[in-house]
């Protein structure tokens, strides 16, 4: 059915759809209004048989999470941010557990300094975990992914993180098609756990492993992975065959087919990058986009297929790897290695700066003229920046760098919330 | 197993033979049904209180559930000694998911079985003091908080002994651990630190509260057995000696189990919704030396470089437990 609706609320009343038995809440910005409209949803009754746990910590909300899995339940939790990170020790846990818990990550800035704003460090860090990651570009592709992700995770036996934009989809009203109990049902198969913890067959979960098996325990975590590759673009067909619609998938193009130069990107930008890319289209750039909807696994052979018969391409991706550069585009980079391509990165959005088309205009052409820096920095306040450099060269006791920042910049006051 | 009536009776002891007492009374490790649920092969050190503790405990619970169990572990000498790839020793259905969260664990595992309405289908957690007192404490506190249907038995052995006996904050005054070491003119663990578990989660006014040592097992199983006829957060503190980190020999660790408790400096209680409701009062008083001296890690006490005044203040915090809990006969009446 056809709603405008708030992100987080399409997503609660998607994941209420697929029938989670236990649902643990910690409350972060920009994820509350999730499990806050999932607490309604159990409480009223509506979704039933469900447990719904006010956890004290993020670590404990992922270790409810594993402990429901293990028992056989369908579980979910949904974090971000400093919580993501709270939450780390566990979030590992459950995917060499093999335990496919879903988790939304309402992705948001990791401090010093606090922000609650958007970025995606928060799911970066977790790039190696072993957790499947998506990354939706609106709030249908939410919605959509949260059903394919129960889906995918409990087949493979691996959890599953969906990404969505703090704030910009979270608390977004779009028009979103939330599907019918009838659909959901018929496109996920009730929970049938690979190991279950349960007194009629005991088994040992979590059993200490030693250098004889360790390697190969850790292998089939890569190699599960690698069979999500296979599965995520099946689950995408069957998906359309049930809800009459495409969504998710690995990666997708536009435009892409005679275009010279690439961006690619993952998340909410998407959509600001293709009214750019449509409006230099109509100027006569060749521009194309490859948007990247699977992170882990990350499609490696689509990447470059969809790459190699460009000239140049620019990632644009809000996230750094702190001395090194791009982290997405690391991974974009080795799609393509071999091919000889040019490749820039753009690290653009931290702390929820915004993206404009203004600044993507000109980043773009610069990208096609290859006048950029191999790593440039969107809309960077260099003489902020420069200003501080100076100050801490003069003096030893420079002080506190937000502040000091927020100072230079003639902002008096931060954000309130938590 | 037939029920044989013996007619023996022994004098002058409180011992009594499980052929003694009527087959209900009979101690759960006695009877052929026992579920083993640690068995053997496992890799403690001889003599570990911890392993004894634990096999007692969980046979028990497994009496009482009527083998529907299922058991969260945290990491530490219990999770590792137990589980070397690829052998395991549990037989029940058991997880160790990480160091600090086995509480949590053990609430995810209560939640699904309610949502699944396999309510016949009961939970415990265990960890050592470590993953209880401090890394679990968190997980610990919300558990009991929310008032989770789950039993948490705690190990207490007074150290983080699977990594080499650093102290933790069950650590006691004076104890020399590889992080308290006994030098400087106070050696070993400060006075002053560390904290009451028991204490704290009776102030959570959970249905039960329990303390015991490995030296009366037979009280082990009574108070598992109580704990499982009740439902909601449950809490028992095992006082569970270890030969390596304590410097005690292997045979010692039922004596040494029974001077802590006969010496006050580990009162044993049970604890109803925060309420004191029993103690197991104290039979053979001694002073606190006869408990401290057959450890090494409380060696420094004693010797050339003695520390009295140490030792006294040790016997003033066994005194005030003997105040407290009213652990001698004489105070009650
Ligand atoms: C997060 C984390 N920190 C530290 C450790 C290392 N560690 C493993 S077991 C252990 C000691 C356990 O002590 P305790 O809980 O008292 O149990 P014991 O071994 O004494 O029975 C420590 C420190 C760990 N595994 N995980
Ligand atoms: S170190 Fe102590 S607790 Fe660990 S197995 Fe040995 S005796 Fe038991
Ligand atoms: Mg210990």
């Amino acid at each position: 059915m056809l709603k405008q609706i708030e992100g987080s609320q399409a997503v609660a009343q998607a994941v209420a759809l697929c029938r989670p038995e236990v649902i643990c809440a910690y409350p972060i910005s920009p994820q509350t209004h999730i499990v806050e409209a999932l607490g309604k949803t159990v409480k009223e009754g509506s979704l039933s048989p469900c447990e719904f746990i006010n956890v004290e910590s993020e670590f404990a909300a992922m270790s409810v999470a594993i402990g429901a899995s293990a028992a056989g339940a369908r579980a979910y939790t949904a974090t971000a941010s400093q919580g993501l990170l709270f939450m780390a020790e566990a979030v590992y846990n459950a995917s060499g557990l093999g335990l496919p818990i879903v988790m939304t990550v309402a992705n948001r800035a990791i401090g010093a300094p606090i922000n609650i704003w958007n970025d995606h460090s928060d799911a970066l860090s977790q790039r190696d975990s072993g957790w499947l990651q998506l990354f939706a570009e609106n709030n249908q592709e939410a919605v959509d992914l949260h059903i394919q992700a129960f889906r995918l995770g409990e087949e493979l036996s691996m959890p599953v993180m969906v990404c969505m934009d703090g704030f910009i989809l979270t608390h977004a009203f779009e028009r979103v098609d939330i599907p019918t109990q009838e659909q959901v049902d018929a496109y996920l198969p009730s929970f049938e756990p690979r190991q279950v913890l349960d007194p009629a067959e005991p088994v040992t979960i979590g059993a200490m492993v030693g250098p004889e098996a360790f390697m190969e325990v850790r292998y089939l975590a890569h190699a599960r992975q690698l069979q999500a590759l296979e599965r995520i673009p099946q689950l995408a067909t069957e998906f359309r065959d049930v809800f009459g619609r495409d969504s998710c998938g690995l990666a997708h193009t536009y435009c892409a087919d005679d275009a010279e130069t690439m961006i690619v990107a993952m998340g909410s930008v998407l959509g600001t990058i293709k009214d750019v890319v449509d409006e230099m289209r109509a100027d006569g750039h060749r521009i194309g986009v490859l948007g990247i909807t699977s992170y882990r696994p990350f499609p490696l052979a689509q990447v470059r297929a969809a790459l190699v018969h460009c000239k140049r391409f620019l990632v644009l991706e809000k996230s750094l790897a702190v001395g090194l550069g791009g982290i997405l585009a690391t991974d974009v980079r080795m799609a393509v290695s071999g091919s000889g391509l040019r490749g820039f990165t753009a690290i653009a959005g931290l702390g929820g700066r915004p993206i404009t088309k203004a600044s993507l205009h000109q980043l773009f052409r610069q990208a096609e003229q290859e006048t950029l820096e191999p790593v440039s920095f969107l809309d960077l306040d260099r003489d902020a920046v420069n200003k501080q450099l100076e100050r801490e060269r003069q003096t030893r006791r420079s002080g506190p760098i937000a502040e000091n920042m927020l100072h230079d910049k003639g902002i008096v006051s931060a954000g309130q919330f938590g | 197993m037939g029920f044989q009536p013996v007619k023996f009776y022994q004098t002058g002891t409180y011992t009594v033979g499980n052929r003694l007492l009527a087959a209900d009374e009979r101690s759960v490790q006695s009877s052929e049904q026992r579920s083993n649920a640690i068995n053997s092969g496992h890799r403690a050190c001889q003599g570990c209180g911890e392993a004894l503790g634990a096999r007692y405990a969980i046979d028990a619970a497994m009496a009482a559930s009527n083998g529907q169990l299922i058991a969260a572990n945290a990491t530490g000498c219990l999770e590792v000694f137990s589980t070397p790839y690829p052998e395991s020793s549990w037989q029940v259905p058991w997880i160790h998911s990480v160091f600090g969260n086995a509480p949590a664990v053990a609430t995810g595992i209560a939640a699904a079985l309610k949502a699944k309405g396999k309510t016949e289908v009961r939970v415990v957690a265990q960890g050592g003091d470590g993953g209880t007192t401090d890394i679990g404490f968190g997980c610990l506190s919300g558990m009991f908080e929310r008032n989770d249907d789950v039993l948490y038995i705690c190990y207490d052995n007074q150290a983080y002994m699977n990594t080499g006996v650093q102290r933790s904050s069950a650590t006691p005054p004076a104890a020399r651990t590889a992080t308290t070491m006994p030098v400087g003119p106070q050696p070993g663990n400060p006075f002053g630190q560390g904290k009451n578990l028991p204490e704290i989660a009776m102030a959570h006014g959970i249905p039960y509260v329990a303390t015991a040592t490995v030296a009366d097992l037979r009280d082990i199983e009574y108070k598992v057995k109580r704990a499982m006829q009740m439902h909601g957060a449950r809490y028992l503190h095992l006082f569970v000696p270890c030969p390596l980190g304590w410097g005690t020999a292997s045979h010692d660790t039922i004596r040494i189990a029974r001077l802590a408790k006969e010496s006050g400096l580990f009162p044993v209680f049970e604890a109803e919704h925060g309420e004191v409701t029993g103690v197991l009062k104290i039979r053979h008083p001694v002073p606190v030396e006869d408990y401290l001296k057959p450890q090494k890690r409380f060696a420094h006490l004693f010797g050339k470089h003695a520390h009295p005044d140490m030792v006294a203040h040790i016997q003033a915090l066994a005194d005030r437990n003997i105040r407290k809990y009213k652990l001698l006969d004489e105070e009650v009446h």
